[in-house]
Order: C-alpha cells, then sequence, then structure tokens
C-alpha cells in the first residue's frame, strides 16, 4: 500500500515537473524572440496578445496541427524513436534539479552525477535522429552533433567534478549550501567560464550550434522532421538551455541563495538572467567550424578543465585559503583568454598594420592612389 | 568532373575491402538556404572535407541577350536592371555608356553626377547586402538587421527619385529620365550621416570579430597572378593586393574627377576581400559626398529628348566597376532601333567560375563563407 502511495507521489511530482517545464519553454520562446528582436533594431512579437506574450502558444499550435511528414525512405522505428530519447533524457534530469530547498523531486545524495550521465542520453537521439532520416544533411548533422557533444561533455565533467572537490559532495542541496557565504563564481571564476562555455556547445547554441547549423547542414538531424516530431526537438532544446543555466546557478552563482526573497524567485532570477546571456551570445556570434570547435574543445578546454580540477584538488589538500585559489583561477583564465585572444585576432592585426603602413608611405610620397 | 564515382583521396594500406573511406556526394541546392538564389553546387565530400564541387548554373536564365535583340534601345534599359538585381543603377550606366559611345553623345553634366551618385549609393547598398547575407552565411544573425537598415535607406531615396525601390529604369541614353525630386540634396543630406553610422555599425559588428575572423582568414586564399588568369575582377581581384578599378584604371563618366582609394587586401582569402568590400563603402560615402558638392544646375537629358534612336552601324564595348566588379557591355548595331547583338560580361558569372578552385582544400562549412565571399547575383549569373 505504501508503495502505490508513494507510487502515486511520484506520478504527480513528475506531472507537475511536466507543466512548469512547458511553460518555461513557453516563456523562453518569447523571452528569447523578444531579447534578439531588441538586439536586431525590431521588435520582436507584438500581435499576438500583450507584448505577443501568446506568440509561443500559436506556434505550438501551429507546430502540432501541421501533417507530420514522415520521409518513405527513412528507418521508421529509428525515426520514430530518436525524438523519444532526446525529451526523456532532457526531462529525467530534472528529478533532482531542485528550484529551491524542498522545491525538488528527489534529493538524490549522487546528483550531479545523475544529471550528468543522463544528460549524455540525448546524443545518441541526435544521432539516430540524423541516422534513422536517410537525408545526407541529417547524417553530417548527427556524426557533428556525436562529435561535438561528446568532446564538451568532458570539460563539463571535469569542472563539475572541481565543484564536487570544492563542496565535497554531489548532492545539489549541499552544493548550493557550501555556498551559502560566497559562491564559487568568485572562488572558481575559470570553473565558470569553463562550465558556461561547455554547457553553451552541450545544447548546440551559438556560437556552437554546428550540428544544426542553418546556413551549411540546414538544421543538420532535424531536417526531415515536421510538426509535432519536430516539436518535440524542439521542446528539449529549450529545456537543455534552461537546464545548463539552473546548473551553471547550482554550481556557481550560489543557487537559490539570496537575501528576502523566498528561494525559487531567486533561482528563477538568477537562472533567466543566463539564460538571456545565452540569448545575447546569440544575437552576437558567428558560428564556429567544425574543425575549429574540436581543436578548441581538445586544445583549450580539457586542458583548462583539468588545471581546475587540479587546482580545486590541491586547495583541498593543503587546506588554503578560499581566495588563493580565486587567484589561481583567475590567473589561468586571464593566460588562456590572452593567448586565444592573441591568436584568433592575429592575422587580421597583421592586414590593418600593413594597410597603416601602406597608407603612411601614400601620404609620404603624396601620390594619389 | 570526368567521373563522378572516382575516388580522389588515396585508401589507406591495409583497409579491408568494404570498409574505404567513400566519398559522399552531396546535392546543395538550388533550394537551400546559403545558395544566394537559385545555385547549385554538387559537392563531393569526405566526411567534412570538400574533395570536388561542380556547379550547376541557368535556372535563373531568362535569355537576356536574345530579349535585348528584340527591344528599342530605351526599352533595353528595363532589362539591364533584371540582370544585376542589386546594382541597377550600375548595370543601367553600362548599357546606356555603350549606345552613347556608339552614337558619339554627349551627356549633360548634371547627369552625370546624378548618375554617379546614384550609382556609389547603390554600390553601397549592394556591399550591405553582402555585408549581411554574409554574417549570416557564417552563422551571426544580427549583421543582417543592421545591414538592411541602411540599405532601406538608400532604397528609400532611390524610390523618391525614380519611382521605384530596385527596378528603377530611371537612367536614358544620354541623360536621365527625368530630375531628380526638387529636395534631392536636402534627402541626401539627410541620408548620408545615418549611412554613415549604419555602414559603421554593420562594420562593427563583424569585421574584427573574433570568431568571424577565425571563419574567413586564411579560408581559400589566391595570389593575384591566379586570380588575373581566373578572370576575377573586382573585390575579388583586390584582395589579392592587385590595385585594379576600372574607375581609376580607365576613368569612365567622370570618375577621374573624385578623390578617392582603392582599398586592397593582402592575402586574397575571404576576410580580405570582406574587407576590401567594407572599406569600399567608406570610399564610397566620400565620393558621394564630393559629387553632391560639386552638383550643379542645368538639363539632365541630351539633345536627343524622348525619340526614337537608330545608332550608327557599329559597334562599341564599354566596361564599367560595378558593385561585383568589372562589367562589359558590347553592342552590335545594324543602323535599326534595336541592337543587333547585345553581350554583356557579366562580373558575377566570371568571378563564380573560379569556384571549383577557391573550393580546393576546404571544409563544407567555408564551402558556404566562400560562396558567400563572391558574392554572386544569379540573376546576373544567368541572365
Amino acid at each position: 500500500m505504501s508503495f502505490l502511495i508513494s507510487l502515486a507521489w511520484s506520478a504527480l511530482g513528475l506531472a507537475i515537473m511536466f507543466a512548469v517545464l512547458s511553460v518555461v519553454v513557453l516563456s523562453m520562446v518569447w523571452l528569447e524572440r523578444k531579447a534578439l528582436g531588441r538586439l536586431q533594431l525590431r521588435y520582436g512579437p507584438t500581435r499576438t496578445g500583450l507584448f505577443g506574450l501568446m506568440q509561443p502558444i500559436a506556434d505550438a499550435v501551429k507546430l502540432i496541427i501541421k501533417e507530420d511528414i514522415i520521409p518513405d525512405d527513412s528507418e521508421k522505428a529509428i525515426f520514430w524513436i530518436a525524438p523519444v530519447i532526446v525529451v526523456v533524457s532532457a526531462f529525467v534530469i530534472w528529478v533532482t534539479i531542485p528550484g529551491g530547498d524542498s522545491v525538488v523531486i528527489r534529493h538524490l545524495p549522487l546528483g550531479l552525477f545523475y544529471i550528468i550521465a543522463f544528460a549524455v542520453i540525448g546524443i545518441l537521439g541526435l544521432v539516430l535522429a540524423g541516422w534513422g532520416s536517410a537525408n545526407k544533411y541529417g547524417i553530417m548533422g548527427g556524426l557533428r552533433s556525436a562529435a561535438q557533444l561528446i568532446s564538451y561533455e568532458i570539460p563539463v565533467v571535469l569542472v563539475a567534478a572541481a565543484v564536487a572537490i570544492l563542496a565535497q559532495s554531489l548532492e545539489m542541496r549541499e552544493i548550493v549550501a557550501q555556498q551559502s557565504t560566497y559562491p564559487y563564481l568568485l572562488v572558481l571564476p575559470l570553473g565558470f567560464v569553463i562550465f558556461f562555455i561547455a554547457g553553451l556547445a552541450e545544447v548546440g547554441r551559438t556560437p556552437f550550434d554546428i550540428y544544426h547549423a542553418e546556413s551549411e547542414v540546414v538544421g543538420g538531424p532535424f531536417v526531415e522532421y515536421s510538426g509535432a516530431h519536430w516539436s518535440v526537438f524542439f521542446l528539449a532544446e529549450y529545456i537543455n538551455t534552461f537546464a545548463i543555466a539552473a546548473l551553471t546557478t547550482l554550481l556557481f552563482l550560489g543557487g537559490w541563495g539570496g537575501p528576502a526573497l523566498p528561494d525559487v524567485v531567486w533561482f528563477l532570477f538568477k537562472t533567466y538572467a543566463v539564460v538571456l546571456v545565452v540569448f545575447w551570445v546569440r544575437g552576437t556570434f558567428p558560428r564556429l567550424r567544425i574543425d575549429q570547435l574540436m581543436a578548441f574543445a581538445w586544445k583549450v578546454m580539457v586542458p583548462l578543465s583539468f588545471y581546475t580540477v587540479i587546482i580545486a584538488a590541491v586547495y583541498r589538500f593543503y587546506g588554503l585559503p578560499w581566495w588563493s585559489l580565486t587567484i589561481m583561477s583567475a590567473a589561468g583564465l586571464a593566460v588562456a583568454g590572452w593567448i586565444i585572444y592573441r591568436r584568433m585576432t592575429g592575422p587580421a592585426r597583421r592586414v590593418a598594420e600593413v594597410q597603416r603602413q601602406l597608407a603612411a608611405r601614400r601620404a609620404a610620397t603624396g601620390a594619389r592612389t | 568532373m570526368t567521373d563522378p564515382t572516382a575516388i580522389t583521396t588515396p585508401i589507406p594500406e591495409g583497409v579491408p575491402e568494404g570498409t574505404q573511406p567513400v566519398e559522399m556526394l552531396l546535392n546543395m541546392g538550388p533550394q537551400h538556404p546559403s545558395t544566394h538564389g537559385v545555385f547549385r553546387m554538387v559537392l563531393w565530400v569526405d566526411g567534412e572535407k570538400v574533395v570536388d564541387v561542380e556547379p550547376h548554373i541557368g535556372y535563373l536564365h531568362r535569355g537576356s541577350e536574345k530579349l535585348c535583340e528584340g527591344e528599342q534601345y530605351h526599352q533595353v534599359v528595363t532589362l539591364f536592371d533584371r540582370m544585376d538585381y542589386i546594382g541597377n543603377f550600375n548595370n543601367e550606366l553600362a548599357y546606356c555608356m555603350a549606345v552613347e559611345k556608339l552614337m558619339g553623345l554627349e551627356v549633360p553634366e548634371r547627369a552625370e553626377y546624378i548618375r554617379v551618385i546614384l550609382c556609389e549609393l547603390n554600390r553601397i547598398a549592394s556591399h550591405l547586402l553582402y555585408v549581411g547575407t554574409m554574417g549570416l552565411d557564417a552563422g551571426a544573425m544580427t549583421p543582417v538587421m543592421f545591414s538592411f537598415r541602411g540599405r532601406e535607406r538608400v532604397q528609400a531615396l532611390f524610390e523618391a527619385v525614380s519611382g521605384a525601390r530596385m527596378m528603377h529604369n530611371y537612367f536614358r541614353i544620354g541623360g536621365l529620365k527625368e530630375d531628380v525630386p526638387d529636395n534631392f540634396r536636402q534627402l541626401v543630406d539627410e541620408l548620408m550621416p545615418l549611412l554613415r553610422e549604419d555602414v559603421e555599425q554593420s562594420d562593427r559588428i563583424l569585421t574584427f570579430n573574433e570568431i568571424f575572423l577565425s571563419r574567413l582568414k586564411d579560408v581559400s586564399p589566391i595570389s593575384a597572378d591566379e586570380a588575373i588568369a581566373l578572370g576575377l575582377t573586382g573585390p575579388l581581384l583586390r584582395a589579392c593586393g592587385y590595385e585594379y578599378d576600372v574607375r581609376k584604371a580607365q576613368p569612365y563618366s567622370i570618375y577621374d574627377r573624385f578623390d578617392f582609394e582603392v582599398p586592397v587586401g593582402l592575402d586574397g582569402d575571404c576576410w580580405d576581400r570582406h574587407w576590401v568590400r567594407v572599406q569600399e563603402m567608406y570610399q564610397s560615402l566620400r565620393i558621394v559626398e564630393q559629387a553632391m558638392a560639386q552638383l550643379s544646375e542645368g538639363p539632365v537629358a541630351s539633345s536627343l529628348g524622348r525619340r526614337l534612336i537608330r545608332p550608327p552601324a557599329g559597334e562599341a564595348y564599354v566596361r564599367a566597376e560595378n558593385p561585383r566588379g568589372e562589367i562589359g557591355v558590347y553592342l552590335v548595331s545594324d543602323g535599326t532601333d534595336r541592337p543587333y547583338r547585345l553581350k554583356v560580361r557579366p562580373p558575377s558569372f566570371c568571378n563564380l567560375s573560379a569556384l571549383r578552385r577557391l573550393l580546393a582544400d576546404t571544409w563544407l562549412a567555408d564551402s558556404v563563407v566562400v560562396l558567400g565571399s563572391l558574392d554572386i547575383v544569379l540573376g546576373e549569373v544567368d541572365r
């Protein structure tokens, strides 16, 4: 009997989670369209409801009533199962992502481990989607997503390990409690940057939206999907984005900690702030190329995340004061950032320099070009 | 492409039968978001690397050159509008100059100035479109909004002048259709600071962006010698460091009266092409400012008026610097009221012919960027 009651409670919890996440996705769609619009000299949606607030609902209705086309050559079973895998893996990690001290379905002692383990499964769905849709763009996108997501999983895991070393726990509640005096953003700035960048890559957001790059592979794994099937991928992508923002908040921004307001409000405030930064990045940057993406993962992110783990361990082992970790982390960030910046802008600075010399020579000789 | 099934990459030793690397044929276009119209590329890709490419054109072929033979000389202007539909005024100018050269017509001073002003503004509008689409090709979605704001402003001026935003049909043989509106000077004076701001903003948001740089710099570089051998002109040639601009090399219209520079690149790669185009916009702004200062009152049409014209039998070839490169118009007249033959050397078509060379040893994602850096207009390629 007690088993049945706990089962009923679990079902209720899952239903609430599903409803809340759906509302979150709708709000994010609206927020993204508005934020991008403002970045791009536009208004974003204005016609559907006040401030266009009903636009995501209109979008959802349109997507669901559209014809769901399944290509003749596709592997039907794989084509059907792929969106399910993606969306299930996107949802299950929310079982243990807390929105407040008691706002959670289940506090798992190995919560962080559970989240990272289940987040990876979504990759399988993307690869299957690309493979099953019998489309060359889909295959390219699926293989790209496999390469990209697995590569960027490593820095995410390592930085999460560094945080776990600091907090000496894998339970999300404990990690947040450890940050009550100062958030890990101040202790481990390098870890924050790595986690955020790798997180962008994990959810395929600009500048790492390579596997569904519109101008190259025309949507990648999603190219043959339409209607409700496509909207499931869409849903999963937004939930994943929100999950990365929530994890950034929980691991580095002090979670739901904050004065005066209820903890859920603080959590949502911080998470949506991170989400807005994600949208801001999308409105600003072009996309990397696949080789640059992989090089960035293996030559920059992975070594830096190893460095993060090592300094966290050294700090723990010798019981150093917390600001010494800040200094080590910030120094690593500054050195790496400087080197990357020099490397990326080097060729252009050469062109600008030659142009300056040319202009000087013209001015000296007084020649009209 | 001789044998489409031929594998050009060497198969490593000891690879078991049936597991050799196989190149994939990837059809890109004519319905693809970044082929700039109805262009089709058949790519042979080895993973993410482009092995070979076969371009297919002709989806927008309308037989413009043949149509010209059936129209009277004044009517042909509309057909030139529709070839390079991003640089309409420049195209109209090239055609009008060809007929004027054949007839030995003198164009009134004021008409020449207005032509130059409109052509240079059109060059800016065309390059702004390029900057926006280049951003989209590289994956940035914001620059297109900034550059289109400037383009819209230019087009609003064009509409005030000619009545049409794109297919203007405004230049006439020997002058213009009619004088510009009375408030033309005021309109341009209002436009110029706004346009300069738009150009600067779309320059700042993209040109030195670190990711944009790493996407475009050192992608498909080409030497000046090779560029000349391939027949590249315009910004593509200047990006290689070869200073060639028809406006300077063989000044037409009244371009010898203006002080402007010809920006050149260094390496001839995609980023240098982008940089050259951006710098050209600043130079065009300079030309427009000088032309506005020198613009005087007077007639805008030659003594010819709007009469039916019959150029003397003969032939003429003119060239002009279009936004995309050097346009050549070869006109043969047999003394009737219609051209006997009209051949166009469209810059996009000649630049596009270098695509296979430019795509050698690039990535799949680069193929989109390289095509974007060629800045083709399919209306002109297919005619």
